[in-house]
């Protein structure tokens, strides 16, 4: 069986990695992926926690974080294709007015 | 044995892809990067005998996620990230910022003590009865309010896309 600590060592890696992703891009996509990662991160967490007690809760918080990770995505998504629609850019110094 | 090389290969894999996700420039090449990270995590889960959530990390972030992000990507033609003089933060202040928040997030865990209880979710009584349905008596009974809210979400959220999408009719 491998140790929790290693497990949630790695899920700290990937969070400080997507930390790292949304931090070093200007690119609304990257940024998303970049919040991607760090959600797949929290789930790894709570699996392994679920493991480690032996709670069934930790697997069904798992559950609900894909259906929020799923509805966070595709709206976002929409609102990049909104925005690419009204300034034709992706870059987020663009967006720097609440009016256009 | 095994299963120590087993996750050292999956957690090896999982930190390249992650590193080539946020180094590529090219946005395509780096939602493709999210392929294997997604998969390899999934592996861990089946490792962690939660084979229910694997099931549904490949089916929602592999074949959900992964296609949305592609479709938009090629959708907009979204050549390489603008070479400009940018508000946002580069590399060299990035790298160390994550170093600092992983160091932060390691010493945290060195100091925790994994106390508490035992459940009663052990690997021997879900074996008997199969993950799936063990998973499924627990959803349909005590979290069955919040399985009703997210469903709800997701319909919110579909609304919403269609709405901020579609053409301007006027």
């Amino acid at each position: 069986m491998v140790p929790i600590s290693h497990i949630l060592i790695l899920a700290g890696m990937i969070f400080a990695l997507g930390v790292v992703c949304v931090f070093a891009h200007r690119n609304i996509l990257m940024i998303l992926i970049g919040v991607e990662i760090m959600l797949n991160a929290a789930g790894l967490a709570f699996v392994a926690g679920s493991m480690r007690w032996g709670m069934p809760e930790g697997q069904i918080f798992v559950l609900f974080l894909m259906a929020m990770a799923a509805s966070e995505v595709s709206v976002g998504l929409a609102l990049v294709v909104y925005l690419h629609k009204r300034k034709r850019s992706v870059n987020i110094d663009d967006f720097n007015e609440m009016k256009d | 044995m095994l299963l120590q090389t087993g996750f050292i290969y999956f957690a090896t894999v999982i930190v390249v892809c992650a590193l080539m996700v946020i180094t590529r420039k090219n946005p395509v090449h780096s939602v493709l990067f999210m392929l294997p990270l997604f998969f390899h995590v999934a592996g861990i889960f089946i490792m962690l005998n939660a084979e229910f959530v694997a099931a549904v990390q490949v089916l929602v972030y592999a074949g959900a996620i992964m296609v949305l992000f592609l479709f938009v990507v090629m959708l907009l033609n979204i050549q390489k990230e603008r070479v400009r003089p940018r508000v946002g933060l580069k590399w060299t202040f990035t790298a160390p910022l994550g170093l600092t928040l992983f160091g932060f997030l390691v010493a945290i865990l060195v100091r925790s003590q994994y106390n508490g209880t035992q459940g009663s979710f052990t690997i021997e009584a879900v074996k008997q009865i199969g993950n799936s349905q063990a998973i499924g008596q627990v959803l349909y009974t005590d979290f069955l309010f919040p399985f009703e809210v997210a469903s709800v979400i997701l319909l919110v959220a579909m609304v919403g896309a269609i709405v901020l999408a579609k053409k301007r009719l006027d």
